[in-house]
């Protein structure tokens, strides 16, 4: 329940009285306000700065420092006033978010000074409300990537316990780590470098025949450059094995961008090897032999600007796409209409429209070569006119790429992407939590049985019993709630009882004796009839004490005993202890389901179960009243 | 010349928009009202200043404009029952909160059905119920009224119950309300047959003293 409606809280519970006539059954007592007194203001002295707030303003969160007991401590005999020695400008939000129930981060203040702020009040960061809630993760993002980093700068020795493997990774991907690593880091550049330039030589003509034209290089020293493309091939070559090695997720390794690089480089010349004088291919060889040309990006391993281009351009592809969707239209368009328009002259070169895009490429990019010219006054009037769109055109996609290119340059997008998923995944999961913490909060404190010594005729000593865990507001949250139970005649329970429930019903007319649980969990454990007595007590007696031995593969035993027998109107029958001479208090029929539950937590993780936490209090918890509890927890690890 | 036309396109797309946002505005100025006097409160309802003072405190943080509307109270009241819907029962309360019908409901409104649910008599009470399940103000109850009403309240219990919620159990609450009720057997009940039923009710004269310490 958001404490911002708090203070509607009186008129729900006056609004129940519309229930009264349609309930059968009595209705709890109601919690009463012991130490009520007038409201009243209290003074926040936050180094200097005084807030005023009601303290009801301030009870509306119990489980922070301010709305708890704590701030008792910070309180200042002389002057009456509660004094705090933080920072008074975030104080501010803070307190508003006491009186409207919303938590505001303001842009100004820096992340961790907040944080610690929250985590000094108690408050929890995540109910930090929508309109600010992006604004602040953002900027915990940006803090925790800066720590990061920082923490990689100092690193200088690597952890003691590293295979061979993982240094030799390590010693791909970073290469600062290591001598050896710069040294293989070099090594491999220079051999791209060389032959990159080798592949390029090779081209040039030098040297000449007296009768013949100048030959390339490449036909000339065949052998040299030969040997030169077998070494560049076999480092090549020894890097990827090694790579592939040493990669963690081999798989993964081989589908990335750049092993297939790699594998592109190196394979022309394989291929090549396998296939030697063979006149029917060679023109396929040729053709392999531009995919040497791939050799050149491997440099994008050895340069952060080359990768972030490529990313850039991957990135905005759907602006690019679209631009390119439409700079095809206008080309089309305007073909069409030089095609046309230059008909009629003659030994004219626009001679069918695919030949015009030729012309309308060369003129929209403003290149003009001047190889195809229009003749006819419309061909050229249209000449015009397709040039000067031609310049709006390509002025479009320009901005688009630099901006993206500086965005990712300042390493937004790529968080961008990831955080748009996380964000609502994220957003989901707190609504969902705070949803459901107000509904669990309920449903734990009936298993804790506060609600059940609250009935219409319970005693005064069980109340002094009870513990105060929960605050006025939301114990009158909860009567209300169980007054509606009460109306309804059926009962709260969480979604995983109600499947139970159906199981149960299902296998009511069940009854067996034994009480052997050591099987499976579920509902094969109905080991009760839901109507006698007896069959209880025996199962008290036996099962409770004997069977935290036997269960060891579940870890807790839940009870459920639910209150099948008409009620009376008096209830203290059922409030009896002395009936039962088993420690549990099992009432007219009961069912004993196991399953996993998961002790109460604070409504911010979401009653997953725990099996790890909850500590056997089976001896401990008859002991408190718990007269007609419905759910008794009894952890058997 | 695409993108010319794209750009012209564009710029008519913008101009209706701006309209639009102009006669969102014209909207957004809200009726905003101030309650009377706290002296008039006061004597017109059986609060003390300061109750007044607290209850109005938290009616205009949630209605900073100073009526409920509809929404607002089936948004406020839902708050309260996490588990189920409480949109129809809410309704029906807004309805017996709506005094004067006009959908919505003042600081007065909201302050004199608390007095009478709070620091009324027991016929008040009763009377305040007995108009809140008269959904059509006719006088009486009649049986599909009272399965509304009921219907309404198994809602806010949610789909999680246990038991399970099977047949129709609203039917038969209702069944058992009008066995208690309806004195004549008439099938519908009256004002003064539910006044009558209500007192006889040990349990349920106990339970509306429950709610005499609310405020």
């Amino acid at each position: 329940m958001a404490a911002g409606v708090a203070a509607w809280l009186p008129f729900a519970r006056a609004a129940a009285i519309g229930w009264m006539p349609v309930a059968n059954l009595p209705m709890p007592v109601a919690p009463t306000n012991k130490n009520k007194r007038q409201d009243e203001l209290i003074i926040l002295n936050v180094s200097g700065r005084r807030f005023q707030t009601w303290r009801n303003t301030l009870d509306r969160y119990p489980d922070t420092l301010l709305g708890s007991s704590e701030k008792e401590f910070f309180f200042n005999e002389e002057t009456r006033e509660y004094f705090f020695d933080r920072d008074p400008d975030s104080f501010r939000s803070i307190l508003n978010f006491y009186r409207t129930g919303k938590l505001h981060y303001p842009r100004y203040e820096c992340i961790s000074a907040y944080d610690e702020e929250l985590a000094f009040f108690g408050i929890i960061p995540e109910i930090i409300s929508d309109c600010c809630y992006e604004e602040y993760k953002d900027r915990k993002r940006e803090n925790t990537e800066r720590l990061m980093d920082d923490l990689e700068d100092n690193k200088d020795n690597k952890p003691p316990n590293m295979t061979f493997r993982e240094t030799m990774w390590r010693a791909f991907e970073n290469p600062h780590t290591s001598t050896m690593a710069l040294v293989f880091y070099y090594v491999t550049g220079f051999f791209i470098a060389i032959s990159v330039i080798t592949n390029v030589v090779e081209t040039v003509p030098c040297g000449t025949t007296p009768n013949q034209r100048d030959i390339p290089c490449g036909e000339r020293y065949t052998e040299a450059f030969f040997c030169m493309d077998t070494a560049c091939v076999m480092i090549f070559t020894v890097e990827y094995l090694m790579r592939l090695f040493a990669a963690p997720s081999r798989y993964r390794f081989m589908r990335s961008v750049m092993s297939i690089i790699d594998v592109v480089a190196i394979l022309p010349y394989y291929i090549g090897l396998v296939m030697t004088n063979n006149e029917d291919v060679s023109g396929a060889f040729v053709t392999l032999r531009v995919f040497r040309v791939f050799r050149i990006f491997k440099f994008s391993r050895h340069s952060q600007g080359l990768r972030i281009l490529g990313y850039t351009l991957k990135s905005c592809a759907s602006e690019l796409g679209f631009l390119l969707f439409s700079l095809t239209m206008a080309i089309i368009i305007f073909a069409t209409v030089m095609f046309y328009a230059e008909k009629g002259s003659s030994s004219s070169k626009f001679t069918s429209i695919p030949a015009s895009f030729w012309y309308t490429i060369v003129t929209m990019t403003t290149l003009g070569y001047g190889d195809m010219v229009p003749k006819t006054i419309a061909g050229k009037i249209f000449g015009s006119i397709c040039s000067l769109s031609g310049v709006l055109v390509i002025a479009l996609p320009v901005p688009v790429i630099v901006s993206n290119f500086s965005r990712i340059y300042h390493q937004n997008q790529r968080a961008d992407k990831r955080r748009a998923q996380k964000v609502q995944k994220a957003r989901l999961a707190r609504m969902r939590i705070s949803k459901a913490g107000s509904s669990t909060a309920f449903l734990h404190s009936k298993r804790n049985g506060l609600n059940q010594s609250l009935e219409l005729t319970g005693s005064l000593e069980e109340d002094q019993q009870l513990k105060k865990t929960t605050s006025l507001l939301e114990s009158q949250h909860h009567h209300l709630l169980h007054c509606l139970e009460k109306t309804t005649n059926h009962e709260f329970v969480d979604e995983r009882l109600y499947e139970q429930g159906y199981l149960q019903t299902a296998l009511q007319n069940f009854p067996s004796q034994s009480p052997s649980l050591s099987s499976e969990e579920g509902v094969t454990g109905t080991c009760c009839s839901r109507r006698t007595k007896k069959n209880i007590q025996a199962l008290n007696a036996t099962h409770t004490h004997s069977h935290t031995h036997n269960l060891q593969e579940l870890s807790a035993l839940h009870i459920h005993c639910g209150e099948q027998q008409p009620l009376n109107t008096s209830r203290s029958s059922l409030n009896l202890m002395s009936d039962e001479s088993g420690s549990l208090n099992c009432k007219s029929s009961g069912l004993v389901t196991t399953a996993i539950i998961s002790i109460p937590t604070p409504p911010s993780n979401n009653s997953r179960a725990n099996p790890d936490a909850p500590p056997p209090p089976n001896p401990d918890a008859p002991p408190r009243p718990n007269p007609g509890s419905d759910v008794v927890k009894i952890s058997a690890l | 010349m695409g993108m010319v036309l794209g750009t012209f396109s564009m710029h008519t797309k913008q101009v209706t928009y701006r309209t639009d946002k102009v006669d969102d505005e014209l909207e957004m100025t809200m009726v905003s009202h101030r309650p009377e006097g706290l002296e008039q409160l006061e004597a017109q309802t059986n609060f003390t200043k300061q109750e007044l003072q607290v209850l109005y405190r938290g009616f205009k943080n949630e209605c900073p404009s100073g009526v409920v509307n509809e929404e607002t109270f089936k948004h406020i009241y839902a708050q309260f029952f996490p588990h189920g819907d409480a949109s129809t029962y809410a309704h029906y309360l807004f309805n017996a909160f709506d005094t004067r019908n006009n959908g919505s409901i003042k600081f007065e409104d909201f302050v004199m059905g608390l007095s009478t649910l709070l620091r009324g008599t027991v016929r008040d009470k009763l009377e305040w119920t007995f108009h809140l399940y008269d959904i059509n103000r006719d006088g009486f109850i009649n049986r599909e009224e009272m399965t509304e009403i009921v219907r309404a309240i198994y809602d806010m219990m949610g789909k999680y119950t246990y038991p399970a919620l099977k047949g129709d159990v609203p039917k038969q609450h209702v069944d058992t309300f009008f066995e208690k009720m309806d004195k004549n057997k008439d099938g519908v009940v009256t004002l003064e047959e539910f006044v009558i039923a209500c007192q006889e009710d040990e349990n349920m004269m106990r339970s509306m003293q429950l709610f005499e310490n609310v405020m």
